[in-house]
């Protein structure tokens, strides 16, 4: 079981439930739960997605997933008459290394990803959502039938949600181990019992999305944090956060610090105080040399780097991206070639295959990196490591291409001098690795 | 009584996916789930697991086997009684991953995808889990071990050994 960690710094808004049992649904009414969802009916049918939506509008919540997108405006494209069913679909697929949040919001809150669920549902005009956890999580999917079987046993959801005259409906989903369908378009492939490979757009999934109907999808704290947000108000919540980051999210710090844990963050606190206060700095007194801020896809910043806002814009001008929250900590000790590499090794074994630049750009950078590794490099390795990732940016129908990319752009560039006497040291007696054995070796 | 006649499932489960393929807007949806609750009781997606599941759901075999080969978690060859997934991705490898599978490569006698001679275990190196803050973490079947040491480990094994290791499904 995930330990709980906390700080004076934090601000619980999402997490304010933790620790205290509220999966169970009589604790999580008691904690204001499923108040929110209430408030929004009360709205009146005429008033209440537009009161929903400007609330999240003015809240200044950004996708948690990674993409920071927008969500009150993710929720108002969608278009108000459709043909088909619209859908919300909640994607708790959480598997970019170094994020483990989503874990702790279905363990200890449960309930109020339903209710999110529900929030955006009565926002789009839908009438069923989808909670999609990874199959790894298992434990976690149980706690969460669970709380839905009880929310239908209390009569929350179903046929005329608290008296709106409305009908909503949840059902939970499990994958079977796959990266690749955290992206939108493969979860909704997955959903549909498909492979989980990406589709082009545009059409977005606002318009087009789940079984070709309008459909919502947003990340698992995205969806958390809506009921906080109609309770407390969006100016309110958005004031918590810095300037277009609004509020508050859970941070992931792992690696070598003291104290690991998910921390519930204000958005904009500085980088270097969350490693050093917060998370208790680094490990057994070493040094820092990196850190990888959110999540294995973003370039990491190098020690002297992390004095920056954890916030979107921040992230975005110190050449990074906040990603899923996901904070890597690396001491001194750790070898950026053999980083690089487990990097890379991921990100080829998940590819799934479907664009030829992610496919065999994963591939053979991670050939060469492995011979890099292995002893058998030679200098002209760093430069085509560098080019095929260039060559990966931008070129692939989803963002795993450039998920794989930008690390490993990241490290090349930064640490290239580690790179290169890496090479050099190796050089005494070890045979350059041609590509031949390397395609042997590789399968 | 199932839908389909002769299932290979247990009553329990037949009854399970005769309701799963009545829940989705399209019965195709159940899919994935059924193939991951499928191996949970047989240990692995048979041939026969994709013959039902085809006609349970209106599907090709190459349909079914399609996805099958897509995702990590379903396997189309036996495990160990109790499949040992260890991580070794970024966080976990900087909190001593490799270490604990070198560990359990050793403690077992077997390498990644092999199955110990008496049946029990199975090891398997995995992509991250999403138990990053507790690193090093490993997973037994969907049971999650964190914060390990090769220490804790042996404990762990033991445990299963004896039949006392909780064994959710």
């Amino acid at each position: 079981m995930p330990t709980l960690v906390s700080h004076p710094d934090e601000v619980r808004v999402l997490s304010r439930r933790f620790g205290q049992g509220a999966a169970n649904i009589d604790k999580y009414i008691e904690l204001d739960g499923y108040k929110a969802v209430q408030q929004a009916i009360g709205q009146g049918p005429e008033k209440m997605s537009a009161w929903i939506i400007d609330t999240m509008k003015a809240s200044g919540l950004r996708g948690r997933g990674g993409a920071g997108f927008p969500t009150g405006m993710k929720w108002s494209f969608v278009p108000k008459t459709s043909v088909k069913p619209k859908y919300v679909l909640v994607n708790g697929d959480e598997s970019e290394p170094g994020t483990c949040k989503d874990h702790v919001i279905f363990l200890e809150d449960p309930h109020a990803v339903i209710e999110g669920t529900m929030i955006a549902g009565l926002a789009i005009g839908s009438k069923l959502g989808f909670i999609y956890l990874r199959g790894e999580y298992r434990y976690l999917l149980k706690i969460v039938e669970k709380a839905v079987a009880d929310a239908y046993a209390k009569g929350f959801l179903g046929k005329n949600i608290f008296g709106s005259g409305l009908d909503f409906d949840v059902i939970t989903q499990t994958g079977a181990g796959a990266y690749e369908v955290g992206e939108e378009s493969a979860l909704m492939e997955s959903l549909e019992g498909k492979r989980g490979v990406p589709r082009i757009k545009p059409p977005f999934p606002a318009v087009v999305g789940l079984y070709g109907g309008p459909t919502v999808i947003n990340n698992a704290e995205t969806i958390a944090s809506a009921p906080h947000i109609l309770l407390m108000g969006g100016e309110a919540y958005a004031k918590l956060g810095s300037e277009r980051n609004g509020g508050t999210r859970l941070f992931g710090i792992s690696g070598h610090v003291e104290r690991p844990g998910v921390y519930e963050l204000p958005m904009g606190y500085n980088l270097k105080r969350a490693i050093y206060e917060v998370a208790g700095g680094i490990k057994d007194g070493k040094k820092l040399k990196a850190v990888v801020p959110g999540g294995a896809s973003c370039p990491v910043l190098t020690a002297d780097e992390i004095d920056v806002g954890l916030d979107f814009d921040q992230m975005g001008k110190a050449g990074t991206m906040l990603g899923s929250g996901g904070i890597v900590v690396l001491d001194e000790t750790v070898s950026i070639v053999e980083f690089a590499l487990r990097t890379i090794a991921f990100y080829q074994h998940e590819s799934c295959g479907w664009c030829i630049p992610c496919r065999e750009g994963t591939d053979w950078i991670k050939k060469t990196l492995t011979r890099v590794y292995n002893g058998g490099g030679s200098k002209k390795d760093v430069d085509n490591v560098q080019y095929l990732a260039e060559n990966m940016l931008g070129r692939t129908f989803c963002p795993l291409g450039d998920a794989a990319a930008m690390p490993t752009l990241g490290f090349v560039k930064k640490f290239r001098k580690e790179f290169e006497d890496y090479i050099a040291g190796n050089k005494a007696g070890v045979p350059i690795i041609t590509v031949e054995q390397l395609v042997g070796a590789g399968h | 009584m199932s839908e389909i006649a002769n299932t290979i499932f247990s009553p329990e489960l037949a009854a399970r996916f005769d309701k799963l393929v009545t829940i989705y807007p399209l019965k195709r949806s159940a899919l994935v789930p059924m193939l991951l609750y499928a191996q949970d009781e047989i240990g692995y997606v048979s041939d026969a697991v994709v013959r039902e599941i085809a006609q349970r759901l209106d599907l090709l075999e190459l349909d079914v086997r399609n996805v099958l080969s897509y995702y990590s978690m379903l396997r189309s060859k036996p495990a160990g009684k109790y499949n040992v997934q260890v991580c070794t991705n970024i966080s976990c490898m900087l909190r001593g991953g490799y270490e604990i599978l070198s560990h359990c490569k050793h403690k077992l006698g077997i390498g990644h995808k092999e199955v110990t001679r008496d049946g029990v275990f199975s090891l398997e190196e995995v992509e991250c889990i999403g138990a990053c803050c507790w690193a090093p973490a490993i997973q037994v079947n969907y049971d999650f071990h964190e914060n390990l040491t090769p220490a804790k480990c042996d404990t762990i094994f033991q445990m299963y050994r004896d039949g006392k290791g909780k064994d959710e499904k």
